[in-house]
């Protein structure tokens, strides 16, 4: 096994079928742009034998059949299309939705709020009101259906993740950690901060649009009540309005 | 009148499973299908069908059937006690479900996934070109007692055939190549996976198989702040106690555990269906190596029909061939039996 050395973009192989083109190691904006327009140059080139493609925080993600479109080929490709141009200088993509979606900050429904506002040294208020105020964007969808990873909070929120899981958190759950936010698109155990709650179904299997979010998309959580919350149930999409950005 | 199955006692954990539902990654939706993809084959070649028909995966357990019309049905994957009409049936073969005749699957002998085709598949609507459950993602449901399945229209007529399975019940090896965060481990812990053995522990399902290292949890250099990344099914996830869990079908697309190695999508079933406790060995092989084991794996998948032979019907070998559901632990006449 030989890896190249750590240097961006690189290169990395997984498994025997998937490739992995990364341009950080760590979050960052322009690394984000440069996955998501990577990853559309890679679609938009229609290589016989990719099978698909995805994008993360940081890497576009290459799936091929290595049966016909053997490794040094496709690396080959991969290679001369990072040399096109400068990836971490790319725009966002076209067609990128503001959301608002109602959420409610701590109570029962989402009881570590407190813990996480200690962690970022403010108070409770301080904490709700530096969250709903942050316009976040949707940097990758991924874990689960639809489920989007958000970001970047101020840097106060660069706290950790918990060392130990909470068991579960329930669908729609706001979480918090290292300058990011995840609402999750399922109940499931979590080493992030559950600070918030919202009615959203990121995934609807019956829908036209199964996915509701999309990369690119902007969101800010609205600060809610309970009762209010509850109301916004019967609405598969929670409340949650949108407008496109212009 | 349409063919139907109805289910008079469903197992604990029956899902209906076809090839899944590959290329919904950028959805966050991960592949899914049945947990092992070898045993769905199988029975597709026994009735001379589409690899990915659409057939009902058992955990651990079966349950009871009846047919509204004749049928045929092939039985997969884990052997599990089977009768029709009280009359013993051989695993790893087609057979005859008259109009009426109850079908009983019992407990698996050997293995963890038992797989029930019919021939012109299950039918039910596709979501996203597939008809298989994905519990995790909410797709689907688990089947229930007092379930009735729709059948497609069966275009074959052949019965009394039977395959020799790839024994995978018990563990044994398997191969990996490297994943994209093999370069965090130390070489000393890259030894050490393929030099110890694993048993599979308590916790297993279409997500995700735990194990249990001899030498305890592995060490990760520097490991705890990997940012999120692909998974693949297939991926061994170092969690934070060092425990490793070799994800499934069923994964979640992303995640932030560092993952040493990925499984060969040829050894898959293997790792699926290895009881709890059996002992699973690694090793590390070169990218060409495992592209030549895939493109011999599918080669071998391809032509699993020319591999049915007549189930031989004498009386005297028939007893033999029950025998091989009866007695826990043997699956086949000749086959190697690793670390039950």
């Amino acid at each position: 096994m030989t890896y190249p050395t750590p240097e961006f973009p690189m290169i990395r192989t997984g498994g025997v079928d998937g490739l992995l083109i990364s341009f950080g190691d760590k979050l960052s904006e322009p690394a984000n742009r440069a996955a998501l327009a990577f990853r559309a140059a890679v679609e938009a080139e229609g290589w016989d034998g990719v099978e698909e493609t995805s994008s993360t925080l940081v890497s576009c993600f290459v799936r091929f059949d290595p049966l016909h479109l053997p490794h040094d080929v496709l690396q080959a490709k991969v290679e001369t299309l990072l040399k096109r141009r400068n990836w971490f200088d790319a725009v966002l993509p076209e067609g990128r939705r503001f959301w608002r979606i109602p959420t409610v900050y701590g109570t029962d429904l989402a009881p570590q709020l407190a813990q996480a506002a200690a962690a970022a040294g403010m108070s409770e208020a301080e904490a709700v009101t530096s969250l709903s105020d942050a316009r976040v964007r949707v940097q990758a969808l991924g874990f689960s259906p639809g489920q989007p990873y958000l970001g970047e909070l101020p840097e106060v929120w660069d706290i950790p993740r918990q060392s130990q899981l909470t068991d579960r958190v329930p669908q729609g759950a706001l979480v918090v950690a290292i300058r990011q936010f995840v609402l999750f698109g399922v109940s499931a155990p979590t080493g992030w901060q559950h600070v918030g709650q919202t009615a959203i179904n990121l995934f609807q299997p019956k829908a036209d649009e199964p996915i509701l979010l999309r990369p690119g998309d902007e969101v800010q959580f609205i600060a809610t009540d309970a009762a209010s919350l509850n109301n916004m149930r019967s609405d598969p999409d929670g409340g949650a309005t949108y407008e496109m950005i212009k | 009148m349409s063919a139907k199955l109805s289910i008079l006692r469903a197992g604990p954990s029956m899902t209906l499973q076809d090839m899944g539902r590959p290329g919904q990654l950028a959805l966050g939706l991960s592949r899914g299908g049945a947990a092992d993809r070898l045993a769905l084959a199988e029975g597709a070649a026994l009735l001379g069908q589409p690899a990915d028909t659409l057939a009902l995966e058992m955990a651990a357990l079966g349950g009871e059937f009846q047919a509204n019309e004749d049928m045929r049905i092939a039985l997969t994957g884990a052997p599990m006690r089977a009768t029709i009409d009280g009359e013993a049936v051989v695993w790893n073969a087609s057979h005859r479900l008259p109009a009426g005749a109850r079908l009983s699957i019992g407990a698996a002998t050997a293995g963890c996934y038992g797989y029930l085709h019919v021939g012109g598949g299950f039918a039910a609507d596709p979501f996203l070109g597939a008809a298989s459950a994905h519990l995790a993602a909410g797709i689907g449901t688990l089947l229930q007692d007092g379930d009735t399945l729709a059948i497609g229209t069966d275009v074959g007529s052949e019965t009394n055939r039977m395959i020799e399975p790839e024994d995978r019940f018990h563990g044994g090896a398997v191969r990996l190549t490297p994943s994209f965060q093999t370069h965090l481990f130390g070489k000393a812990e890259l030894d050490r996976l393929q030099a110890e053995p694993l048993h599979r522990a308590a916790r297993a399902n279409r997500m995700g198989v735990a194990l249990t290292p001899q030498g305890g949890g592995y060490h990760i250099e520097g490991g705890r702040n990997v940012v999120s990344e692909i998974v693949l099914p297939g991926d061994i996830q170092i969690t934070g106690d060092g425990m490793p869990f070799v994800l499934m079908v069923e994964c979640q697309t992303t995640g932030g555990y560092p993952r040493i190695g990925t499984v060969l999508p040829c050894d898959l079933p293997r790792v699926a269906q290895a009881p709890a406790g059996a002992e699973l060995r690694f090793r590390f092989v070169d990218l060409e190596e495992a592209v030549d084991m895939e493109r011999a794996e599918a080669k071998r998948r391809a032509e699993l029909g020319k591999h049915c032979r007549p189930l031989i019907r004498d009386p005297r070998l028939m007893r033999d061939l029950l025998s091989y559901n009866l007695i826990g632990g043997v699956v086949a006449g000749n086959e190697d039996i690793e670390g039950v």
